[in-house]
């Protein structure tokens, strides 16, 4: 068939189909509630109904591939990819149903955390380890937290935190706590994200991060404990340390898996590991990201008052550790293998990626992996 | 030592930017995948719009004293993290700069970018941010095939050209051949496909480009008018011959 005149037979197809997919994704997506009158309206727009949006998709591959075999024009080949790239978007790109922030948050994050927990525990050590062994060292040799922190820098903690002060941390009044939160905010995520994303240099990056930010607050600790400002230093940074510093720990942990995909990548290309665990990798990051926020908003409106007494303050610190440790070590439990399979089934369905596979068939190749390795096995001489 | 360079040049795969994406259907997409220069072009279109913004907003809440400030800090942040993951998950992998250069993310298999994909790559520009000016992002984009910085090939995401042109390139349609004034020699198909390029391409030339460029062609020139009278080879136009017998192959009688 020449080519004038496969145009001119199918070229009304090809305009509708342009026309229908042309739609943005939120009218399409409204057209997913069948029924409703927006969906009516739409689909008088589409002058197509959507069911056939599969039918009329293959008909255009179908087209395309007829004019790359025949060697038609480029412009028309340019063309009908153009409409293929559109309807491979609007049949295989449906938005991936993640099963909701609640979701995530009750049951989720906290199974997520667990099932990683070797990376959060060494994440832990990497950071706690050196905050601890640094406060103590510096009750015994006090002039070490010059060697982490400079004079003038300590000084300048030293003043915020002198007893004298009316509020704590750094000097301001009322008016300033919005000023401090949105500059905790945007300092104390970037440090987690920094943290997040050094892993990427095989996990050094996070490692150096984890040791540094250890240090430096251990030294600071370890200063202010030494001088006696016990009461101003550890009454301030009670309320929001557990939400910060387990935010740092995640972030570090995400570092840490991206580091080790990397790494170690299995039997996998390294980017491809890097890839398959991605979506684990960045639930953690939304974990820290989350705790390093609320970190951020408790340690400007709260921790720097010095109204409530400082016993109350110290309560409220163990108060909020509690919670956050039982949160990741009891939360979603006894749920989680069904809570997973019903979030992955759901996906499956809903992002048409593939075919929803069952775990029967699973165990099936699973076993005829097997059968092969044994035969293979028993083959061998 | 030009013959070792030829050699090895002739061994490698021809230099591409496209990218084929094969797809259940059975065919091939092809995605033109944008290099660093468009790419930081788009990156300069959003850092000028955030700036625009962070500055009119400094004027509005710098009035509000330190809450402005503390405002202005927590919208700085947003803007530096969420703005491009927003814009590429919410319009269709397209920041306002990407739009103007008519660039867009996709996931590798063609696929509009979401959520997973569009963290992660934005997050790591952390690192391909290092040491300075995307430093580690332009070496990681040079060595391999699809110009991916480190994000990109961590989230499994390109970054692509996309076709706005919206005037479709018409062939000119000029006299049919006669009948019996078939092309002088078999052409192979991919001879008639570039025939037909190039009718199609014939209005960004101008007469006298076309007509040298025709004149590679002309031992498949028709000698023959429509009338079916002799074409006067030597002053007659070549270019217009060319057309004429693209219009005879893709079949216009």
């Amino acid at each position: 068939m020449k080519q004038e005149k496969f145009e001119s037979q199918y070229l009304a197809r090809w305009d509708q189909f342009e026309r229908g997919m042309a739609l943005t994704p939120k009218q399409r997506r409204t057209l997913k509630t069948d029924g409703s009158k927006t969906a009516k309206a739409i689909d008088a727009a589409f002058a197509w109904p959507l069911e056939q949006l599969p039918q009329r998709y293959r008909e255009i591959c179908h087209h395309l591939a007829l004019a790359r075999d025949r060697h038609y024009s480029s412009t028309l080949v340019e063309r009908l990819e153009r409409l293929v790239l559109m309807g491979h978007q609007a049949l295989y790109g449906a938005q991936e149903i993640s099963g909701g922030v609640g979701r995530f948050l009750r049951g989720g994050l906290p199974r997520l955390v667990r099932a990683h927990s070797g990376y959060v525990v060494a994440s832990t050590l990497l950071f706690f380890g050196p905050l601890i062994a640094c406060i103590i060292a510096i009750q015994y040799f006090p002039d070490f937290a010059y060697l982490i922190v400079s004079p003038d820098q300590m000084a300048d903690v030293q003043q915020m935190y002198a007893p004298g002060n009316p509020r704590l941390g750094i000097q301001r009044d009322a008016s300033n706590d919005f000023l401090m939160f949105g500059f905790y905010v945007a300092n104390n995520v970037r440090i987690d994200f920094q943290c997040f994303a050094g892993g990427l240099l095989f996990g050094v990056g996070a490692i150096f991060f984890l040791l540094f930010n250890g240090l430096s607050i251990g030294a600071i600790a370890g200063h202010l404990t030494h001088v006696g400002y016990i009461e101003t230093f550890w009454g301030f940074v009670a309320g929001h340390s557990a939400f910060e510093l387990t935010g740092i720990v995640l972030s570090g942990a995400a570092g840490l898996m991206l580091g080790m995909a990397l790494v170690a990548p299995g039997r996998q290309t390294r980017f491809a590991a890097v890839k398959s665990r991605m979506p684990a990798i960045i639930g953690v990051v939304y974990g820290a990201a989350l705790l390093t926020f609320l970190a951020a908003f408790i340690e400007a409106f709260w921790s720097a008052s010095r109204v409530p007494p400082v016993q109350v303050k110290y309560a409220v610190g163990v108060a909020l550790w509690v919670v956050t440790l039982a949160y990741f070590i009891f939360v979603g439990r006894g749920n989680d293998v069904a809570g997973e399979q019903a979030i992955g089934r759901k996906k499956m369905g809903q992002t048409a990626r593939g075919p929803a596979i069952n775990a029967t068939e699973v165990s099936e190749v699973r076993q005829v992996g097997q059968v092969g390795q044994v035969s293979r096995a028993t083959n061998a001489p | 030592m030009p013959r070792l360079i030829n050699h090895v040049l002739k061994s490698l795969p021809l230099l591409d930017t496209l990218r084929t994406v094969p797809i259940p259907e059975g065919i091939e997409l092809s995605l033109k995948v944008a290099g660093p220069m468009p790419r930081a072009r788009a990156w300069g279109f959003d850092l000028l719009i955030r700036m625009v913004i962070l500055l009119a907003l400094g004027l509005i809440l710098g009035a509000l004293g330190k809450v402005g400030v503390g405002l202005m800090a927590l919208i700085g942040f947003f803007l530096e993290w969420a703005y491009p993951v927003l814009f590429e998950v919410f319009r269709q992998g397209q920041t306002p700069g990407k739009r103007a250069c008519d660039l867009r993310v996709l996931h590798e298999d063609g696929t509009p970018v979401q959520w997973r994909a569009s963290v992660a790559r934005n997050l790591i520009r952390a690192v391909d941010f290092l040491p300075v000016c995307y430093g580690f992002g332009l070496i990681a984009m040079l060595m391999n095939r699809d110009f991916k910085r480190l994000g990109d090939l961590a989230a499994g995401t390109i970054v692509v050209h996309i076709d706005t042109s919206r005037a479709s390139k018409r062939m000119p349609v000029a006299p049919p051949l006669a009948p019996n004034a078939a092309p002088q020699m078999a052409l192979t198909l991919t001879e008639q496909r570039a025939v037909i390029d190039f009718a199609e391409r014939r209005a960004t030339w101008s007469t006298e480009r076309a007509n040298e460029l025709a004149a590679y062609a002309s031992a498949a020139l028709p000698v023959v008018n429509s009338n079916n009278e002799p074409v006067d080879t030597e002053n007659a136009n070549a270019a217009n011959r060319l057309v004429q017998l693209a219009n005879f192959l893709v079949g216009r009688r």
